[in-house]
């Protein structure tokens, strides 16, 4: 065969590709991009009607094209995207594309790390298209390399003589066609596979598919529910679980009517867990049942026992004024405290937020089997980190990854919060009583044993000159959990000398995790809010201190400038109205959003009527799919930022369900969302939490433009809004 | 105790204790999981099937009301061929996580069979109790106003 000489070849070496119907075993050498696929478990050779073209892409005679998902898809329609990817670089025909999940294999599928794919496999961080794009358009590209070898083979020409058209091998001047159907039946995968240069991938200008706007494609299975979700998942044998899970955090169980419970119709099992106590029944209702009749005494002395989370915040007020406890110097440029002595004017707030909830609607659930000799298992979930499940699942049967089968199912929402505690429990649950067991959280579950985007407090300093020029800036955060604080604290899209952040930290005994956007959403709340506050006091529009702030930064002004002509910032808005702004960044994109707000008065109950936004996240794969998580990101901002807050008394939760955690509701939602994605060549930054942490700022600096008064403590509830007006 | 009733309109019987609840039997006994669990507590919506024509919210229906009566879940709503609703949320791409939207759809539906033409806030005052934490709501809008019938005759 001749090669194209323009590509430079790869030391993967070739394996013989038998495929099989149904499924294949796949065997992978750590630290290469194509797998081995060896025979399937039967170890018999079928008639070849599809073909597995890389680890990416299969293809069947009558061309359908099935293209693998290594991400969980949660709402983002990164599956889709995804696809789009490798089939543009492939010249597949879309409409013969399905998308299916592909096998848990990190070292194959896991995200980047470290500059190739083989990291985790998870879907968080906004990272999915971010870390897959340019992989994946290699993937594709690939994927057409060993098409077009196979047509140049059976023709006996050059390589370098063929093009694709969508679907198809073109040998031009023979007027020659093949599709890529009738290649499958005498496909053979190349000695080698070469790697494609950047510069023989597809030139933008070209896309046929990415950056245009397809329909998603698990959306046909999510309006008439055959999209299955993890809780939806049914095995043969199956039986339930529930948990009754510690109401203090690390409190310890001790059942004291196990008599009584065993006497529950359908009871199969009782479980003992560290955090709890599990029982398992035949149907689900007789499991809560069951349930419910458990009186467990709980250990005493746990860290959270005595937490009470509005009382702590005047310990953190202490805490961030007092320089014996100096905690983790986060950014320091220049010399903040000069700056600040030699400031003709300084400036000092706080901002508060409380502990705030994923409510995903789907509550957590697993099913996990177990084998009869405990020595396997296999599981089904939604979870945003598979790989990290199976770990989980093999942990509590202390039995290697490779012995648990994970199916990854749909997740109705994540959030950051869908990982691993329930797949574990599940096999707890699974493993004592040897039977599938489908676990599900109940929603007070759900809240009640959370795990919580936390708590925190934040000090802001900021000195000007007399014309009002910001020279120093200082921010100190107090709270818990380091991942969860530390983001979100540089602004490089403000020209700002003298900068200075630092967190000390805090720890109250009580679970944290990711919540969409992380840190963003509090500390873009303080820093954006309080440059209101600034500008309030000079008298200056904040829109104009904000262009002052970004002159020399024309990506991020054109950002800033959009959103203000969208909005018409130069007009008033009606009367009782007022329009707030902020601007925002998260993984590489950038975004600025304006809303316009009104007061009832008489509930003090904020209502945002309008909002609109411009975002730059480079070059975006799915239009559609981006602006519905501006739109998704931005009623779920309002939500957390209008109504949300989980607090604990003597480390108890509160909250139990949407009646005392009210999330936001049809009737509460804006009347109009505008978005508009700034055109960008740039590599694609991410877009799931990008205009989230917009809100907090925006409605806050509404509310200041509105009524003089400013809000600092996130959820603005009509309490805090009357503490404010009357404060 | 066995109770008989109309499923998509096929006739159904069903075994189960005398407290079993719709939502439950519909998804465990029966595994037509279409119909979702969201907080048991008629707080979210995400159980909304239709009983006789209502919606009603399946987590808090007892099955003992059920017996001789028509239920009508998303697997029935467009069976063989879409409803209205169901094309406009394909055009509209309402869902995200996709999780809520049989709760979303089911309401819909219900409201479209009393008022053919909802105006905005007959539409929004109708969904209001039906929770959407992916933020979907002005596409669920606009897609109810895509498939109420003065737009589908367009």
């Amino acid at each position: 065969m001749k090669r194209n000489t323009e590509t430079k070849s790869s030391t993967i070496s070739r394996r013989r590709f038998l495929a099989t119907t149904g499924s294949f075993g796949i065997i992978i050498t750590a630290g290469t991009f194509i797998p081995k696929f060896l025979i399937a478990k039967s170890g018999e050779e079928r008639e070849i009607d599809h073909q597995q073209i890389t680890a990416w892409v299969q293809l069947t005679k009558d061309g359908r094209i099935t293209i693998y998902n290594p991400a969980a898809e949660m709402g983002q329609g990164s599956m889709t995207a995804l696809a789009v990817i490798i089939a543009e670089e492939m010249d597949a025909d879309w409409n013969k594309v399905r998308i299916e999940n592909s096998p848990i294999i990190p070292e194959t599928y896991g995200m980047q790390w470290s500059g190739k794919l083989g990291g985790p496999m998870i879907t968080a961080g906004s990272r999915t298209i971010r870390s897959y794009y340019q992989p994946l358009r290699q993937a594709g590209a690939q994927a057409r390399y060993i098409l077009l070898y196979n047509a140049a083979e059976k023709w006996g020409v050059p390589i370098t003589e063929l093009r694709t058209e969508p679907g198809v091998v073109v040998h031009s001047s023979t007027k020659r066609r093949m599709s890529f159907g009738e290649i499958v039946a005498f496909a053979k995968i190349p000695e080698s596979i070469p790697q494609i240069p950047d510069q023989d991938l597809k030139r933008p200008e070209n896309f046929r598919l990415i950056g245009k706007v397809l329909p998603r494609f698990d959306l046909p299975n999510k309006i008439n529910g055959s999209a299955q979700f993890g809780i939806d998942v049914q095995v043969p044998g199956m039986v339930y679980g529930a948990i009754n899970r510690s109401p203090v955090f690390n409190t310890k169980p001790e059942l004291l009517n196990e008599k009584e419970v065993r006497e529950t119709d359908g009871l199969i099992d009782i479980v003992r867990l560290e955090h709890g106590i599990g029982v398992v029944a035949k149907t689900f209702e007789q499991a809560l049942k069951a349930k419910k009749k458990l009186q467990i005494r709980w250990t005493e002395g746990a860290k959270a026992e005595k937490f009470d989370s509005e009382e702590v915040y005047s310990s953190y007020r202490q805490l961030v004024r007092d320089d014996s406890k100096k905690g983790r110097v986060l950014l320091n440029t220049g010399d903040a405290a000069s700056a600040l002595q030699a400031a003709y004017k300084v400036y000092e707030r706080e901002y508060l937020n409380d502990f705030v909830y994923h409510a995903q609607i789907e509550p957590m659930n697993a099913v996990v089997s177990v084998a009869a000799d405990g020595k396997s298992a296999e599981a089904w979930a939604g979870t945003q980190a598979p790989d990290m499940d199976m770990d989980a699942i093999a942990g509590v049967l202390n039995i290697e990854r490779s012995k648990v089968t994970f199916h990854n199912c749909y997740l109705g929402g994540g959030f950051g919060r869908r990982s691993v505690d329930f797949s574990m429990e599940a096999a707890v649950l699974s493993n004592q009583v040897r039977k599938p067991v489908k676990l599900i959280w109940t929603r007070e579950d759900d809240i009640q044993y959370g795990s919580f985007r936390p708590i925190s407090l934040q000090r802001m300093e900021a000195g000007v000159d007399q014309k009002g020029n910001l020279l120093g800036w200082r921010h100190y955060i107090a709270g818990p959990d380091e991942r969860l604080q530390g983001g979100a604290i540089s602004m490089d899209y403000y020209k700002i000398p003298n900068q200075y952040v630092e967190l000390r930290l805090t720890d109250h005994g009580v679970r944290t995790i990711y919540w969409r956007s992380v840190s963003h959403g509090p500390n873009k709340f303080a820093q954006e809010a309080f440059l209101d506050e600034i500008a309030y006091d000079l008298k200056m529009d904040p829109y104009q201190y904000r262009r002052q702030l970004m002159k020399d930064l024309p990506r991020h002004l054109t950002i800033l400038d959009k959103v203000a002509t969208m909005a018409n910032w130069g007009t008033a808005p009606a009367k009782g109205r007022a329009r707030g702004m902020a601007f925002s960044d998260y993984g590489g994109s950038y975004t600025a959003g304006i809303v316009e707000i009104s007061l009832d008065r008489k509930s003090r109950q904020i209502r945002v009527h309008k909002v609109w936004a411009a975002f730059d996240a480079g070059v975006v794969v799915q239009p559609n799919s981006a602006i519905a998580q501006m739109e998704g990101g931005i009623v779920m901002g309002i939500s957390s930022v209008l109504n949300e807050s989980i607090t604990f008394k003597n480390g108890k939760v509160q909250q139990s369900n949407f009646h005392d955690y009210p999330i936001l509701r049809m009737a509460d939602a804006p009347e109009s969302i505008i978005i508009s994605q700034i055109p960008s060549s740039a590599p694609p930054s991410s877009m799931g939490e990008l205009s989230l942490p917009l809100m907090g700022g925006a409605i806050a600096n509404a509310f200041l433009k509105l009524t003089g008064k400013s809000l600092r403590h996130m959820p603005f509830t009509p309490e805090k809004v009357l503490a404010v007006l009357e404060g | 105790m066995k109770t008989s009733f109309k499923l998509n309109g096929k006739l159904v019987q069903v075994e189960t204790t005398a407290d079993a609840t719709l939502l439950w039997t519909l998804r465990d006994t029966l595994q037509m999981t279409g119909t979702k669990y969201g907080c048991g507590a008629s707080l979210c919506g995400a159980c909304t099937v239709h009983l006789d024509g209502m919606p009603v919210r399946a987590c808090m229906t007892p099955i003992s009301i059920i017996a001789g009566r028509s239920v009508t879940t998303i697997e029935g709503l467009g069976e063989k061929v879409l409803h209205p609703l169901q094309y406009a949320w394909i055009k509209e791409q309402v869902p995200q996580c996709g999780y809520c939207q049989s709760g979303q759809i089911m309401q819909a539906a219900a409201l479209l069979k009393t008022n053919p033409n909802p105006n905005r806030d007959q539409i929004v005052a109708y969904m209001n109790g039906i929770l959407c934490r992916c933020g979907t709501y002005l596409r669920i809008i606009k897609a109810i106003e895509r498939a109420s019938s003065k737009s589908v005759k367009k």
